[in-house]
């Protein structure tokens, strides 16, 4: 890598941290990744989001060389995977399907072993090494709890374990998989600003979820998979296509329905809730507001529906999330 | 990493349980045969057992003959099995994998110190097993099995010989364990099927219409260590045992390497 050609190739393609092509996994009869290529750029949050079964975990397996793709390339920060694992993987931090550990041992003792496994990374001094494993444990929270029995641990102390571990070596590419899991919303927002300011660092994220708000929240771009299918990928906003609902609260429900229905390119629901539900095709929520308004409907509210992963999928696909063309054995 | 291995073995507590209760059996042994002094009559019972009464420096390799058949290979079938199986059911196996630990590394490293705990296995019953009969009933210079003495550095060498042949029998065991361990994601599957074999193997090694197969299974030439005790040596079985075992010890690794190497990690 000293020859300046060398080093120029490496960074042309240094640009997308990941990147697969037609990347496809069996298991015996059920497909569980069909030709999916995915491109995540250098220093990005990305979100993966599918419904759980969607072929989620099989990628980030295969991306990370546990699982052995049936067809397709895969590149990792610019090399062939699972080829280059002892080069790259060094530089990826992971949380696959949950963390784990062993019970009997302490969340300190847990990270050292874990730390001490595999190449030694920068600075593989013993000293380097435990203050990697202090602040790896300060910076989610842990610090005082290391010492305990992972045993003793809640399912949140579990997680933040886990992402811990994940941060040991100062990553370039983290790939986590539902990283919130088991967090309550103070654990959730904790771990939102950690993930924003590694971004910041440079760092580039891979977030897997079924959770669109989370993804919605944090993510500049995402992809969205379904049966093992590559469904779209794009920026977030581009994806959070509008639904076109729009909700209003008032307690003139009648006479706003009456009006409403009055407008060209509108479809009233039925009201719910003290809510009048109104799927606008051509008109604009303004044009709404300003007829109820003036035909002397207090409005108290209202509020673009905004897209459920549901909405997005229902928009992108035609099929709702529960519904499937066989069984998928693999998530 | 084997650093990393060799401390998870030494920090379990199981390893020191398993050890104890290996040591525990020829000394409990020791003391029924010291408190009521009847030994089995010569030619029956446990092999050596006879002569212990009379000299303590056979003990060892009666208490490795004690443990060979059913105590050690348990302890060694669970070891080698929860090796790789272990780490799957903690969900540990994907995070060594991906620090990345080499899967070829990974049981290389498992199988030496599933090795060295076997020695350790080994060493410990034999050295318990000689404090425990010298003291309790005196050394004496070996009378062989043939009828001769054994002179004291003479004893101490084929004393270490049996050592290592039960050693190299138990690795045998340990390589069939370590492949199942590496087929399955449950530790207890691996080890339970590496005891079927071995049991099936001493069932059919009692069975005469058997017999066509007898000098191929596993569990064969175990005992054949007796014949280190013989003048002279009779090295024919023993020979033949280091061989048989050297075959299963090269088949099931290469089988676990060429299964790991090659599985996907789902666990």
């Amino acid at each position: 890598m000293t020859q300046p050609s060398a080093v120029a190739t490496a960074t042309a393609t240094a640009s997308a941290a990941i990147r697969t092509e037609g990347l496809t996994k069996r298991f015996g009869p059920v497909t569980a990744v069909r030709g999916l290529d995915l491109e995540v750029f250098e220093g990005e949050l990305f979100g993966f989001l599918g419904p759980n079964g969607s072929g989620k975990t099989t990628t980030v397996r295969m991306l990370l060389g546990l699982v052995f793709a049936t067809s397709g390339r895969i590149e990792l920060l610019g090399q062939p995977m699972p080829a280059a694992s002892r080069a790259v993987l060094p530089e990826v931090g992971s949380l696959i399907e949950g963390p784990a550990f062993y019970p009997h041992l302490s969340g300190r003792a847990n990270l050292t072993l874990f730390d001490q496994a595999g190449p030694p990374g920068a600075g593989g001094g013993r000293a380097t090494r435990r203050r990697r494993v202090g602040e790896a444990l300060e910076r989610v929270g842990l610090a005082t709890v290391g010492r305990r029995p992972v045993r003793a641990y809640s399912t949140g102390m579990r997680q933040r374990l886990g992402l811990a571990a994940a941060l040991l070596r100062a990553p370039r590419l983290l790939v986590l998989d539902e990283p919130t899991n088991g967090l309550d919303p103070q654990g959730m927002r904790e771990v939102r600003d950690l993930l924003a300011g590694l971004v910041a660092g440079g760092t580039t994220v891979f977030l897997s979820s079924h959770l669109l708000a989370e993804v919605e929240l944090i993510c500049t771009r995402a992809a969205i998979v379904h049966q093992g299918r590559l469904v779209a990928q794009d920026r977030v906003d581009a994806l959070l296509v509008p639904t076109g609902r729009v909700e209003v609260a008032t307690p003139d429900l009648d006479r706003a329905t009456a009006l409403a229905g009055r407008l060209p390119g509108i479809g009233v629901g039925e009201p719910r809730a003290g809510r009048l539900v109104v799927q606008l095709d051509g008109t604009s929520p303004e044009a709404l507001n300003q007829q109820l308004v003036e035909g002397g409907v207090r409005v108290r509210e209202l509020v673009m529906v905004r897209p459920s992963l549901e909405d997005v999928f229902l928009a992108l696909t035609g099929t709702r999330t529960g519904e499937r063309e066989a069984p998928d054995a693999a998530g | 990493m084997l650093r990393v291995e060799l401390r998870k073995l030494v920090r379990r507590p199981r390893t020191w349980v398993s050890i104890a209760l290996l040591a525990g059996l020829p000394t409990l042994v020791a003391v029924f045969l010291k408190v009521t002094g009847i030994g089995p009559r010569p030619g029956e019972g446990p092999a050596f057992l006879a002569e212990v009464l009379n000299n303590g420096a056979l003990f060892p390799a009666a208490a490795l003959a004690l443990v060979l058949p059913l105590f050690l290979p348990v302890a060694v079938s669970v070891t080698a099995g929860d090796a790789v199986a272990g780490e799957a059911s903690t969900g540990t196996l994907r995070y060594l994998l991906t620090r990345p630990v080499g899967r070829t590394r990974l049981l290389v490293v498992k199988l030496i110190v599933t090795i060295l705990f076997v020695f350790l296995a080994v060493v410990i019953v034999a050295a318990v097993a000689f404090v425990v009969g010298a003291t309790m009933f005196g050394v004496k210079p070996l009378p062989s099995v043939s009828g001769q003495t054994i002179a004291g550095p003479e004893a101490s060498w084929r004393t270490t010989v049996t050592v290592i042949y039960v050693a190299w029998s138990m690795l045998g065991v340990a390589s069939i364990a370590l492949f199942a361990s590496t087929v399955t994601d449950s530790p207890l599957a691996a080890a339970l099927s590496a005891l079927a074999a071995l049991v099936t193997s001493q069932v059919l090694d009692l069975l005469d219409a058997a017999a066509s197969v007898k000098p191929y299974l596993p569990t064969h030439y175990w005992l054949s260590f007796i014949d280190l005790f013989r003048t002279p040596i009779l090295w024919h079985n023993v020979s033949r045992g280091f061989g048989l075992q050297g075959v299963y010890i090269l088949v099931f690794l290469g089988a676990a390497w060429a299964n790991f190497a090659t599985k996907d990690i789902k666990s």
